[in-house]
């Protein structure tokens, strides 16, 4: 057996098969509210964002104001606040369904893939559904562990969100 | 003692008793269809209200789109540098001029029938000319319609659709002194950072203006984000909480307190490290050169939540928020807001500001969502109004000098409230 080969066998190259797969069970643990197990999905530097409406492609947290701008710190923190009873916004729990479909590999550099999806992600609570729909834009970055999201930009296509009032869920 | 500007009074919406300390407001007040029709006619028909900050038409032909209190504006800068506020309707048969949110255009071309109208308003333009007389629109009446009044504040640019209301700058009376406080950070003028964040709540109005100056709902309502702050390396210095409220005339009102997070201005936490802490103290040598200690102080390190009667808050906290919001209905409400903040603020500046917005403020942050939450909540409790009549805003009534977590801050507004829809009108 050659280096070459040896070194492709130790991270071995990603279909989008192997995407959905992940990306499914991404949306089933968030669904399930398994938060703890949805955020070790993640590298130690990751971030998740989900700019304003108004955000262009240039748009960054540094030069714009987002709805959501977390490093992997705050994120943890969103977890650690969601899964308490004084996340008022979201006690009792609201249920959700994420749907992820026409996943695409956008480019590879190494073992870092450039993954898009769009979603629909449905929100009901006190009788009210909301919708949010739009794309992710992921940086997913492949270990000896797996896949693990190093990036997730989640962009609304929306005017605004005034039809669902807050992002209090990860969407 | 009697609280300053309490009326003894028990009235249709309020009662305000000055020597029994205690202060209700009617239920109806948030429900009730009427209610919502006459705070049309008298408060948003009357009041002045924010519709831009300069910044937004920086350039010449810059234009924004925006819904104010239910009518569709034009805000630009024309090519001469004038800003103004138009109504989006064409003077023909009334589609709009003007479908994008933003940009830059020298005219606008209503698409129906392709009239076309110059930036200043003027129509300059018709298919078909030579069929109208030679002397239509000699009069202007065909041109884009102003709005009534547009007059601005420190940048900050407010409408008003009574012709005869009194100027912007009387007004804003005692409110100015905290405008300047927030606007006097920055050097070369204050800038809306890019990104607006446009939500909606389902409640009334009302209860966001008491919402935005509420200090005493933090320790429950926001448990998690004080948790978040306990958790956060470095992202407190050892400022207590400790401050007061202020009726400012006129409705409007403030809470002014120190308070232990990290100011973009001059309130350093550790986690802004080194190069952090030399920008702060950059920005503190420069302001107590030009204002002095004591004021450099207060604007540095002093945080306020302003109410701007009737429905503007400016929130001086972590970062600086501008948030406007519009009734819909008795229980629906628009809410527009933007992170705003010097000009000249170097990027590592601009990012800590943008990083603390978020952590509490905007409907995706650690805290607005859960204000949410509880104002829906409060509306929803209000369909009980036939068993349950009244609200309470007592708290620190009776004393000598109301801290941040009293009310008296949401009385200044009620008894404002009150008065513009209680007075006698011949007119009516």
């Amino acid at each position: 057996m050659s280096q070459t080969m040896q070194k492709e066998a130790a991270s071995p190259a990603m279909t989008r098969h192997d995407f959905e797969d992940f990306l499914y069970l991404e949306a089933a643990l968030l669904d399930e509210w398994r938060l703890n197990e949805w955020l070790a999905l993640f590298t130690d530097d990751a971030r998740y964002m989900v700019p304003s409406t108004d955000c262009t492609d240039a748009s960054t947290p540094a030069n714009s104001l987002f709805y959501i701008a977390d490093d992997r710190f705050r994120l943890g923190e969103r977890v650690v606040r969601l899964n308490k009873k004084m996340a008022h916004a979201e006690w009792p729990r609201s249920k959700t369904r994420h749907t992820v479909h026409n996943v695409r590999i956008r480019s590879v550099e190494g073992n870092a893939y450039a993954v898009t999806c769009n979603f629909v992600t449905y929100r009901t609570k006190n009788d009210i559904t909301n919708t949010y729909i739009g794309h992710h834009e992921y940086k997913i970055v492949v270990g000896p562990d797996g896949p693990k999201i190093a990036e997730k930009r989640s962009i609304l296509d929306l005017d605004s969100i005034r039809a669902l009032g807050k992002i209090s869920i990860i969407i | 003692m009697i609280e300053k500007q309490s009326s003894n009074s028990r009235g249709l919406y309020i009662i305000d008793d000055g020597d029994r300390g205690l202060f209700k407001v009617a239920r109806t007040a948030f429900v009730e269809p009427q209610v919502f029709a006459q705070e049309q006619k008298r408060i948003f028909e009357r009041c002045w209200l924010y519709l831009g900050h300069e910044s937004e038409v920086a350039k010449p032909n810059d234009f924004v789109t925006r819904a104010i209190a239910g009518r569709n504006l034009i805000f630009n800068r024309d090519g001469k540098g004038v800003i103004n506020a138009f109504y989006n309707t064409c003077t023909h048969r009334g589609a709009f001029v003007c479908r994008e949110a933003r940009g830059s255009s020298k005219m606008f071309q209503c698409f129906y029938h392709g009239w076309v109208f110059s930036n200043e308003g003027r129509l300059i333009d018709q298919p078909g000319k030579d069929a109208y007389p030679d002397k239509f629109n000699e009069d202007g009446s065909s041109n884009l319609a102003r709005v009534e009044r547009l007059e601005n504040y420190r940048g900050l640019y407010f409408i008003n659709y009574d012709r005869n209301a009194i100027s912007l700058d009387a007004y804003l009376g005692g409110v100015k002194e905290y405008i300047d406080l927030v606007m006097d950070q920055a050097e070369t003028g204050m800038e809306v950072v890019g990104g607006t964040q446009q939500y909606a709540i389902d409640a009334n109005w009302k209860l966001l203006c008491e919402n935005s100056i509420d200090g005493y709902h933090a320790a429950t309502t926001h448990a998690t984000y004080m948790d978040y702050l306990a958790n956060t390396a470095g992202s407190m210095t050892n400022v207590g909480m400790g401050g007061g409220g202020k009726q400012l005339g006129g409705g409007h009102a403030v809470i002014e307190y120190s308070a232990p997070w990290g100011r973009p201005v001059a309130q350093h936490v550790p986690a802004w490290g080194e190069d952090g802490k030399k920008d702060v103290a950059a920005i503190m040598d420069r302001l107590t050169q030009k204002y002095g200690e004591e004021r450099a102080r207060r604007i540095g390190l002093m945080n306020r939540n302003i109410l701007i009667f009737p429905n503007l808050v400016l929130n001086d906290i972590m970062a600086v928020t501008l948030r406007a919001f519009y009734p819909l209905s008795p229980d629906r409400m628009h809410v527009n807001a933007w992170a705003i903040g010097p000009r000249e603020e170097s990027g590592a500046m601009r990012e800590r500001r943008l990083f603390n917005f978020l952590e509490f403020l905007g409907p995706g942050g650690f805290a607005t969502p859960d204000d949410v939450e509880a104002l829906e909540m409060c509306q929803r409790g209000y369909k009980n109004l036939r068993g349950v009549a009244w609200n309470d805003i007592s708290k620190g009534m009776l004393r000598e000098k109301p801290g941040t977590s009293d009310e008296l801050q949401m009385r200044a507004f009620w008894r404002q409230w009150n008065n513009l829809m209680t007075a006698q009108e011949a007119a009516e």
